[in-house]
């Protein structure tokens, strides 16, 4: 995504005075030096005194039992992650985050190409459509969690019109089920986050050149052919990115179950992060809740790396590619 | 054609369904009393009902709560695209050793989003002494949006060609100069599609105001929305009028802003 910045020309423009003098040389390097300073230093300071340094102590934490006061004198090396991840309830929220991302991509993904390939079309009231489909996206996660709280109150609306169409059979405790609660809540994360990608793959559409299509129609493809062969492969890279942010997005997933569930009923619906912020904060292992925190920060950051390096290198040279090279 | 066209309108029909019948489920809900909604879920109002939506508009919480979010939000705004736009700037008009090991650092931050580093941040901001203050909100949010604000101006203000920079260099400005006074305005497009983002994500942000604040006059609109949810779990109607309300602010952003808020997107990620 980057690439411009860094292949073309070199980025300082030639000064239009050559310094005449050492002197007058070193001046304006000291200058260039100060300007540099200046114009960075804040963003660095903000970058790493809040991004940065949370994360590097988050992993001193890790290796002390803590429960956030007084201080750190009960070291107790890795035994924070071992307890975590020889744990029933953190490895069923791995689970789920899994399943989460699974379903992500068997579901969401040709959902969200269909739909793409859809609004894509002449239609009338293209724009509208387009608005529509992304406006769950602009509403925060909390306000999605309670409007569906609400929806699928047992006997609300939810229930009301599947009864009212003659699917009364399919009516279910949609939340307090430990064995639908996770589809259920994979179902409003779906309705929040697939107008995303559909306003990504519509703008990789753009990318696709009518006359490719018509040259396939011209060669006797079909209009399926044709998107199979043809449309598909150019979507490649907008693909791969709608997939890493996905997956991503789907192992972070907090305030929608917060809310929704708190990760119950009996830990059917925890995450990780859910896990992490009960542990953590609610009941003051800050210890053990830093070591959750730099696992699920390795589980993160080893599928960036891992996805860059294999699936995104050729569509993002430059950015995050440029972190693992 | 036609018949695919048929298709394509029935597709879109069932889309537009599905996202607008929650959306005006929560609306008309508010225009109804719980008696109601019990007793028919899927009804409309009958009669309709204006109290609801009258007892929050009256009360401070809402106006509070939506103070605080536009607080915060300008907040962070505000830093992430002064901050990201001045070393943009550094990182894409001047040479210098370790100019791409900055940036990588920067990037970088795309990798973990918030949600990771929420409890070591909530515990850095103990010890600075920044809970229940704005602030500790603002500020993070901030250097969380840092990296994409930077990986979206670095480019935009690399094409803006040298012939400009040169000239304005020979007519005797300083270099910050012509950052300021022209690099600046001619990054308005993509100045403008980064403060969306940034704003959007502070205004929508839950889980680290959840940590940083205790005390409910400090909340964010997200936060309130879910405790007026569990604290008058008994009167839907209400909290349906609560949620309709607190929908109005993001929904007309959106209406207002689309254009940057979609572009910068696609922008960002297309290859």
């Amino acid at each position: 995504m980057m690439s411009t910045a860094t292949r073309s020309r070199p980025l300082t423009a030639p000064s239009p005075h050559a310094p005449a003098a050492g002197g007058a040389r070193r001046r304006s390097r000291t200058r260039t030096r100060l300007e540099l300073t200046f114009l960075l230093a804040p963003a660095l300071v903000l970058f790493v005194g809040f991004v940065l340094v949370p994360i590097a102590v988050a992993a001193y934490y890790s290796l002390y039992s803590w429960n956030g006061f007084g201080p750190l004198t009960d070291f107790v090396g890795l035994d924070n992650y071992v307890d975590a991840l020889s744990g029933d309830v953190f490895q069923s929220a791995i689970g789920h985050n899994l399943i989460i991302v699974a379903l992500t991509i068997i579901v969401q993904l040709p959902l969200s190409i269909g739909l793409a390939l859809l609004l894509n079309r002449k239609l009338r009231g293209r724009t509208f459509l387009r608005m529509v489909v992304f406006a769950p996206y602009v509403l925060s996660e909390a306000v999605t969690a309670v409007i569906w709280l609400l929806i699928l109150q047992p006997g609300g609306f939810v229930d009301e019109v599947l009864r009212g169409v003659g699917l009364g059979w399919f009516v279910r405790q949609w939340l307090a089920d430990p064995k639908i609660v996770l589809y259920t809540l994979f179902v409003v994360i779906t309705w929040k986050y697939i107008g995303f990608g559909v306003i990504l793959l519509l703008a990789g559409l753009q990318g696709v050149p009518a006359e490719l299509r018509e040259a396939a129609a011209l060669d006797g493809a079909g209009p399926w052919q044709a998107t199979r062969h043809v449309v598909l492969p150019l979507l490649g890279p907008t693909i791969r990115v709608w997939i890493f942010l996905a997956v991503i997005g789907s192992l972070q997933l907090f305030d929608l179950v917060w809310i929704m569930t708190l990760g119950g009923p009996a830990n059917a619906s925890t995450t990780m992060v859910t896990y992490l912020t009960d542990h953590g904060f609610k009941r003051y292992e800050f210890g053990f809740g830093s070591a959750v925190a730099v696992i699920l920060f390795i589980i993160c950051f080893t599928f960036a790396l891992l996805y860059q390096r294999f699936a995104l290198r050729r569509d993002t040279d430059g950015a995050l590619t440029r972190a693992v090279n | 054609m036609s018949r695919r066209n048929t298709v394509g309108y029935l597709a879109a029909f069932a889309v537009v369904g599905v996202t607008v019948v929650p959306l005006l489920f929560v609306l008309l809900g508010g225009f109804r009393t719980t008696a109601q909604i019990n007793s028919s879920p899927a009804g409309l109002p009958s009669p309709w009902v204006w109290d609801n939506y009258r007892e929050v508009l009256t009360s401070p919480v809402f106006w509070r709560l939506l103070g605080n979010s536009a607080l915060i939000a300008v907040i962070a705004t505000t830093l992430a695209v002064a901050l990201g736009s001045m070393a943009a700037f550094a990182l894409s008009r001047y040479a210098f050793r370790g100019r791409e090991a900055f940036y990588t650092l920067f990037t970088l931050g795309l990798l973990f989003p918030l949600g990771v580093a929420a409890l070591p941040l909530y515990l850095w901001l103990r010890q600075l002494g920044m809970l229940e203050n704005p602030l500790g909100v603002a500020i993070p949010e901030a250097a969380f949006s840092l990296p994409i604000t930077i990986v979206i101006l670095r480019p935009f203000m690399h094409a803006i060609p040298g012939e400009l920079e040169d000239a304005a260099l020979l007519d005797g400005a300083a270099k910050l100069g012509f950052f300021w006074r022209i690099l600046l305005p001619l990054s308005r497009p993509a100045l403008m599609t980064v403060s969306v983002l940034a704003f959007v994500s502070s205004w929508n942000f839950f889980l680290l105001p959840l940590l940083v604040f205790n005390d409910s006059t400090n909340f964010t609109l997200p936060l309130g929305v879910a405790m007026f949810q569990s604290e008058h779990s008994e009167d839907t109607a209400k909290v349906l009028a609560f949620t309709a309300l607190s929908m109005i602010p993001a929904l007309t952003f959106f209406v207002l802003a689309e254009r940057r808020m979609v572009g910068g997107l696609t922008g960002s990620v297309k290859g």
